[in-house]
C-alpha cells in the first residue's frame, strides 16, 4: 500500500520537477511536527485498542508504544505525497501559486 | 474519547488553523481543492484495501459505523486533516522564504 503511494505520487518528482526532495528540510518541517501529533493519537489509539492491526500481514517490526514500522513510513509518505500534490498541481497551474505568498 | 471524537477534533483544529493561524488560507484557494480531489480516490482506494483484507480493524464501539467504502468514515476527517495541515506547513515555511523554489541553485528565498 505504501509503495502504490509512492508509485502514485513520486513520479510528480521526475516529470514535473516539482524539485520536493531537493527541499528535503522544508519537508522535514512541515511534515514531522504534524505526523508527530498524529503519531501521538495514534499510540494513543492502538493503547486503547480504537483499532489494531493483524500482525500476519505485518513486518512485524515495532517501535516505541507498540506503533508498527508500517505507521512511522505512514506519517513519512503519505504527508510527502500530498506535498507533492499541491506543488504537482501549482506546477500545472502556476497562476493558482500567486496566492501562495499573497502576491 | 474514541475514534470519531479525536477524528472530529483534529478536523476543527485543522480547519481552525488554517482559516485563522495561517495567512491565505488553504480552503479558499482552488489549488488545495483539486489536490484533494486528486488524493481523495487515492485515500478511498487505500483504505479499502487497508480494511477489506482486515489489516487494519477497528473496534465497534471506537466508531460510529458509518463505513464508506469498507473504511470508518471517521478516516475521511482523519485524511482531510492530515493533507490540510502538512500543506499548510509546507506553505508557512514557502511564505518564510525556506526553499521556495524548486531549484535550490535559482532560489531567490535563504535555505
Amino acid at each position: 500500500m505504501l509503495i502504490f503511494t509512492v508509485c502514485g505520487s513520486f513520479w510528480l518528482e521526475v516529470f514535473l520537477k516539482i524539485g520536493v526532495i531537493r527541499r528535503i528540510k522544508r519537508v522535514a518541517l512541515s511534515v514531522l511536527p504534524i505526523s508527530s501529533l498524529f503519531l501521538i493519537w495514534d499510540a494513543y489509539a492502538i493503547a486503547q485498542g480504537h483499532w489494531f492491526f493483524d500482525r500476519d500481514q505485518m513486518l512485524g517490526i515495532y517501535g516505541p508504544f507498540n506503533i508498527p514500522l508500517e505507521e512511522f513510513l505512514f506519517f513519512i509518505v503519505i504527508p510527502m505525497a500530498a506535498i507533492m500534490t499541491i506543488e504537482g498541481v501549482t506546477t500545472v497551474k502556476p497562476h493558482w501559486r500567486k496566492d501562495e505568498f499573497g502576491q | 474519547m474514541i475514534y470519531s471524537d479525536i477524528a472530529i477534533t483534529a478536523f476543527a483544529i485543522a480547519v481552525m488553523a488554517d482559516l485563522f493561524l495561517f495567512k491565505n488560507s488553504l480552503l479558499t484557494r482552488p489549488a488545495f481543492w483539486t489536490s484533494y480531489a486528486i488524493i481523495l480516490p487515492f485515500q478511498l482506494l487505500t483504505n479499502w484495501w487497508l480494511t477489506s483484507k482486515n489489516i487494519v480493524m477497528y473496534s465497534p464501539d471506537a466508531i460510529v459505523g458509518l463505513r464508506i467504502f469498507s473504511a470508518p468514515a471517521e478516516d475521511l476527517l482523519f485524511g482531510f486533516a492530515l493533507v490540510l495541515s502538512v500543506m499548510g506547513m509546507w506553505e508557512f515555511w514557502g511564505r518564510r522564504g525556506m526553499q521556495r523554489d524548486p531549484n535550490p541553485n535559482k532560489a531567490r528565498g535563504k535555505n
